[in-house]
């Protein structure tokens, strides 16, 4: 989006005056781009429209149209009050002096809050915090189970009210037990609502003042649409809302909800919430979302997953083993497991900058490839992995037999594989690299 | 309260905005101007139709009313959202296979579990033997959850334990079905992202499973959708139909607030019909969608 942007405007700019410089209409002209961006990003259409309007604002300035690259500052322009908007600075979850400090979760019904509960319990928990939960949900079946069961997962304490006791009871009854206990954290979960259901908000403000509450998060489903400003604003307005949570965001949405809930309760966005393990709970971002909603890709998210699936030293040792041309089928295989770690490839590409959506059709290894590449590998003896060259004509039959491919395949492996075995070889003659590769991933 | 009442209530907030933000224009005849075809725009962003599909319903209302001058805007629209929403139709009821096999599917949190109960109680009130299915076996307590809908709704249920194989689990309930003679199988999967490679594979899988013990099941796969949504619905819909052949699409939780737009989004690019949108969290909170309804509930 911010490549294609840039081309446009500088494209514009030549053509129309020979000169390079934009005039304040092809800009204009160019921001409705912007717009439809944001808008498919689900950002809200008042928000979107605000945030063309300040960029309209400052891109028509004498700076920017007497600069020789006008594109490219348009587009920083558009970056800067993305990123403002969804807050430079880092935020993260404050204790209180008071102990303890009492977290309750509210949000619309199946945005996550029960799932982030646990997640929550689990993160604070890595911080050598000791966390209790609790639910107040007593309106979804077996909400209450479904949190005592993560509470065991997440190491955290839990405490049950009564059977048949009411929300407030179980607020009051959570903060004395979690008192008793001397826990740092009560995470109170609460029954998901609507913000015009009356009733039900009046019993979150009972409950937030029973609870005694330091900090209410919103939990908002990332993939949430132009709701997402009412319900913030509603919530906000009504039970007062600390920080903010976006779940789900290990989809594809682009998480324009983000920017229409900073704007309508102007409080930090704290977490996302990735995946329905209880790790998967990361720091908000703001350079990182603003790409991805200008739908930019998310660098970042690619740079983590690919951490998460490489072991630092297996990596340190093939970067060794390449610079003494000692890359056999064994390292082959071994970079194959770790690039299907990583999750699908097409999955991956779309984390990439600058990768338009229809140019992946086809462009992708194929999944199916790499599976078939794994077989014939994992058919070959250690043997063979490590002294390709012994791998004559009846052993190909024999792998190919094995591994239910076809003695095609196994060849192609093997060319594959010396290709890459002399990419490696010119890699130990340049400084550029694996190894610059995984300075870069830091 | 009638089918066209509930939609309009369910629609109330969308509806409102829509006439706050074109006012009197909505009344309009002739030729659309450029500060009305701007508010229109505004109204139908605003509802999550989003922006290619918000174009086509102006395009679609300018047509009409060129064609036809006596016909305001707030008309040309309701025709054109009721044909968009009426290209394709589907019904969720069963046929004349023994057992009616169905699957609902979609992405965490959007009221799987809770549309199942409640679905299921419908049959059962029809009198049909109808049988649930908890094959969501990864969320917590999610058994548990479909275990009080299923005794509210006073059918049988067949589960397994926690992160059992969830094709396991369908495969008892659907060896259950034929021994004990149900007629309808409804069967609760587990919420997936559509971006997840593996989870989507699972389905695959399940839906495998259903057509070797039930030659031709699942017979109707139902897609939920939150109504509270915006523009991934649509990305939702493409990917669980690769998946799986999508039947028809369930609204949830079109209760006041929701714009529920999205699904004409869903409508114009993807040809998939809905056929039940819920209402709220009651045990009949639910109604078969109305194309018309639907869009009258919008204007009107």
């Amino acid at each position: 989006m911010f490549e294609a942007l840039t081309d446009r405007l500088q494209g514009i700019a030549k053509r129309l005056t020979g000169q390079g410089k934009l005039t304040p209409e092809n800009i204009r002209e160019s921001l409705r781009d912007v717009r439809r961006a944001l808008l498919e990003a689900d950002v809200e259409v008042a928000v979107a429209r605000d945030l063309v309007a300040r960029v309209e604002a400052r891109a028509v300035g004498d700076e920017v149209l007497r600069s020789l690259t006008p594109g490219q500052q348009v587009v920083g322009i558009v970056r800067e009050e993305l990123e403002s908007l969804l807050g430079h600075a880092p935020v993260t979850l404050a204790g209180s002096p008071h102990v303890p400090t009492v977290v309750l979760l509210a949000g619309l019904q199946g945005s996550g809050k029960t799932t982030f509960a646990g997640k929550l319990a689990r993160w604070l928990g890595g911080r050598d915090k000791r966390v209790m939960l609790a639910s107040a949900d007593v309106h979804r079946p077996a909400a209450i189970d479904q949190l005592a069961r993560l509470a065991g997962m997440a190491e955290a304490g839990f405490w049950r009210a009564p059977e048949g006791a009411a929300p407030e009871a179980i607020a009051g009854g959570a903060l004395d037990e979690a008192r008793r206990r001397g826990f740092d954290f009560l995470v109170l979960d609460s029954a998901g609502r609507l913000q015009i259901d009356e009733p039900m908000m009046a019993e979150l403000e009972t409950l937030r003042r029973a609870s005694r509450a330091h900090q209410v998060l919103l939990v908002m489903d990332g993939m949430t649409g132009q709701e997402a400003v009412r319900v913030g604003r509603a919530f906000a307005g009504r039970v007062g809302v600390d920080g903010l949570v976006l779940t789900k965001m290990d989809g594809d949405a682009r998480g324009g909800a983000a920017l229409s809930l900073r704007q309508a309760t102007g409080k930090p966005i704290l977490f996302l919430g990735v995946g329905e393990k209880l790790d998967g709970l990361e720091a908000f971002d703001a350079a990182r979302i603003a790409g991805r909603i200008l739908g930019m890709g998310d660098i970042v998210g690619l740079v983590e997953k690919a951490r998460a699936a490489v072991d630092e030293q297996q990596a340190r040792r093939l970067v060794e083993r390449a610079r003494k041309s000692e890359f056999t089928l064994e390292d082959f295989l071994g970079q194959l497991q770790q690039v299907r770690k990583m999750g699908p490839l097409d999955e991956l590409m779309k984390l990439m900058p600058g990768v338009p959506r229809q140019a992946l059709a086809g462009a992708v290894p194929d999944e199916g490839k790499l599976r078939r590449y794994e077989a014939i590998l994992l058919s070959m003896t250690p043997r063979e992995r490590r002294l390709p060259r012994v791998i004559d004509g009846s052993r190909r039959r024999r792998i190919a037999a094995g591994s239910g491919t076809t003695v095609t395949e196994v060849n192609r492996l093997l060319k594959d594989y010396d290709q890459a075995r002399a990419l490696m070889k010119q890699m130990r003659h340049g400084p550029r690299g694996l190894a610059s590769l995984r300075g870069r991933m830091r | 309260m009638s089918l066209l009442d509930r939609f309009r209530s369910g629609l109330q907030r969308t509806r409102e905005r829509m006439e706050q933000t074109l006012g009197a224009a909505l009344g309009r005849r002739g030729a659309i101007d450029e500060a009305t075809r701007a508010a229109l725009e505004e109204a139908l962003l605003a509802a999550d139709a989003g922006p290619a599909a918000a174009e086509r319903l102006m395009d679609e209302a300018e047509r009409r009313m060129r064609a036809d001058p006596a016909l305001d805007l707030r008309h040309a629209l309701e025709r054109g959202v009721a044909q968009l929403m009426g290209a394709t139709r589907a019904r969720f009821t069963p046929g004349a296979e023994r057992p009616w096999v169905a699957l609902l599917v979609g992405v965490n949190g959007v009221g799987k579990t809770t549309l199942a109960g409640k679905l299921a109680a419908g049959f059962a009130r029809d009198g049909r033997s109808t049988l649930l299915v908890a094959a969501d076996t990864f969320r917590a307590a999610a058994t548990e959850q479909l275990e009080v809908w299923a005794s509210r709704a006073g059918v049988e249920l067949v589960r397994a334990r926690d992160g059992a194989d969830p094709a396991a689990v369908v495969h008892d309930g659907l060896s259950a079905a034929l021994a004990r003679g149900h007629e309808v199988v409804l069967v609760d999967t587990a919420g997936r992202l559509h971006t997840k490679r593996n989870l989507m594979a699972e389905l695959e899988k399940v839906g495998r499973v259903c057509a070797r013990l039930v030659p031709g099941s699942p017979h109707h796969v139902l897609l939920v959708l939150d109504a509270t949504l915006g523009q991934n619905g649509l990305q939702q819909a493409r990917e669980f139909q690769r998946a799986t052949p999508i039947t028809s699409l369930a609204i949830t939780k079109l209760d006041g607030t929701a714009r529920g737009g999205a699904v004409l989004a869903i409508a114009d690019q993807l040809k998939l019909p809905v056929s039940v949108v819920g209402l709220g969290e009651g045990l009949d909170d639910w109604q078969p969608f109305d194309p018309e309804a639907f869009a009258r509930g919008l204007f009107e």
